[in-house]
């Protein structure tokens, strides 16, 4: 059979294809997860639909009327004003500007602002700017407005923060050392997660989002978990979108547990349980691009991820959607026709509530 | 949409039926521009081109609250500085 059509590789190349190695990659691409997560793979139902989307001759596509998602994001509108390491277009717009540009021009859903440096440990020394102009954005925004930055644990390991590196004592076979170092890191980010959190609430702040929880392994995933609960002790009507960082999480400390669950390889069908207990009111899923795979395989192995985190919650799921994240190609500016197919299989396969 | 998940955690089917009973329309045209336009504007909840004095930012968050009977933190914390003014 002769090449027919267009496809991309995980990592943005345009490569000819066909019907017969979509199909193909497609079944291993779920079969990945399934193995993996231990799930259901997708159904010979879903990988039909899935083949017609990635199948069709349209640039672009999109849903039939009805089978809208909503759309929350990560300080998306940075990409206005930042360069081209944030993956930004430089054009000077203040953070208010931004945020009203993407809310009324861009029809947004919801908006968001953060912190260049977009952790939160050096939101914490200048909470009051970040008030000061939460404040005074959000008596502008007409949609939900959020703050949004990363636990990122790593920062709280020297050089850059005061708890020994568990990326050095490893190697030394100090396994004890680095599990305890993890420990106190967590718990320094755990209380600069609340403050943070309590600071924004006195300025009325309509939501807060915890970005990439876990990008730092197993105990920056239960500071994550551990701060969101005290949040919502304290805040009830602070609501919290808590996002994972990767489709399992690394047991860089191996012995964490939530609710007694330990965290280590936790796939998100489970992560979103231990979300939930927590009392994050929307969850976001992350499974990584495979740069090495076609964008048929990866969208398989996201949906399917997807799918069975969707049938366990009890929140609202939303899947991480950009550059080398949900099926998406891993490039500077993520192509509309891949873009566009993940999102609909994601809305009409997957049965997200957002991405 | 997006409100009802953040302060109720509803899955979007259910929260997208609670926004259209509570704007009086079927579900389906929840997404509909022209509809939905028109119902923006006389509810107040904030359009997307600028209409000069047509409610907006906060102003359309009180409606939107008041609309949807959840609590909208912006609003909340805008209505105890006005205190006795409002009343």
């Amino acid at each position: 059979m002769s090449k027919e059509m267009l496809t991309r590789m995980g990592d943005g190349e345009r490569v000819p294809t066909t019907l017969e190695e979509l199909r193909e990659d497609i079944a291993a691409g779920t079969e990945d997860a399934a193995r993996k997560g231990k799930i259901p793979p997708l159904n010979a139902e879903d990988q039909q639909l899935l083949l017609e989307i990635m199948a069709d001759p349209a640039k672009f596509v999109s849903v039939k009327p009805g089978e809208e998602v909503i759309v929350t994001d990560d300080g998306g509108t940075m990409s206005f004003y930042t360069c081209q390491d944030g993956g930004g277009v430089g054009i000077p717009l203040s953070r208010l500007q931004a945020i009203l540009t993407y809310e009324r021009a861009c029809a947004a859903d919801t908006v968001s602002m953060g912190h260049s440096d977009y952790s939160y440990k050096p939101v914490k020394p200048i909470i009051n700017f970040e008030m000061n102009d939460y404040y005074n954005i959000s008596m502008q925004t007409t949609v939900p407005f959020f703050y949004g930055a990363q636990p990122n644990l790593g920062l709280y390991y020297q050089p850059d923060g005061p708890c020994p590196n568990p990326a050095d004592l490893m190697p030394m076979g100090k396994i004890k050392e680095a599990r305890e170092s993890q420990e106190q890191a967590a718990a320094y980010l755990e209380k600069d997660l609340v403050f943070v959190a309590e600071k924004l609430a006195s300025v009325g702040c309509e939501g807060i989002n915890l970005d990439t929880s876990g990008s730092a392994g197993d105990a920056d995933f239960l500071a994550a978990l551990n701060s969101v609960r005290r949040i919502k002790q304290k805040l009830p009507h602070m609501p919290v979108i808590m996002g994972s960082a990767n489709e399992f999480i690394l047991g860089m400390h191996g012995a964490v547990t939530f609710d007694g669950q330990r965290l280590a390889g936790m796939y998100p069908h489970k992560q979103v349980k231990v979300v939930e207990a927590a009392g994050a009111d929307i969850f976001g899923v992350a499974v990584g691009t495979n740069t090495s795979e076609s964008t048929a395989w990866n969208l398989a192995r996201t949906l399917t991820f997807i799918k069975e985190t969707v049938k366990e919650a009890s929140i609202p799921v939303h899947c991480n959607v950009g550059m080398g994240v949900g099926g998406v190609p891993m490039m500077e500016s993520p192509p509309p026709d891949m873009v566009s197919r993940v999102s609909r299989a994601l809305a009409q396969i997957g049965k997200i509530d957002g991405l | 949409m997006a409100w009802m998940q953040l302060t109720r955690k509803m899955k979007l089917p259910e929260a997208k039926s609670y926004v259209a009973a509570k704007l009086k329309i079927d579900v389906n045209q929840l997404a509909d521009e022209e509809i939905m336009r028109g119902i923006r504007e006389d509810l107040g909840i904030g359009m997307i081109t600028s209409v000069a004095g047509s409610p907006k930012g906060i102003r359309a968050k009180i409606k939107i609250a008041e609309l949807l009977e959840i609590p909208i933190n912006s609003v909340t914390l805008f209505k105890s500085q006005l205190g006795d003014s409002l009343k």
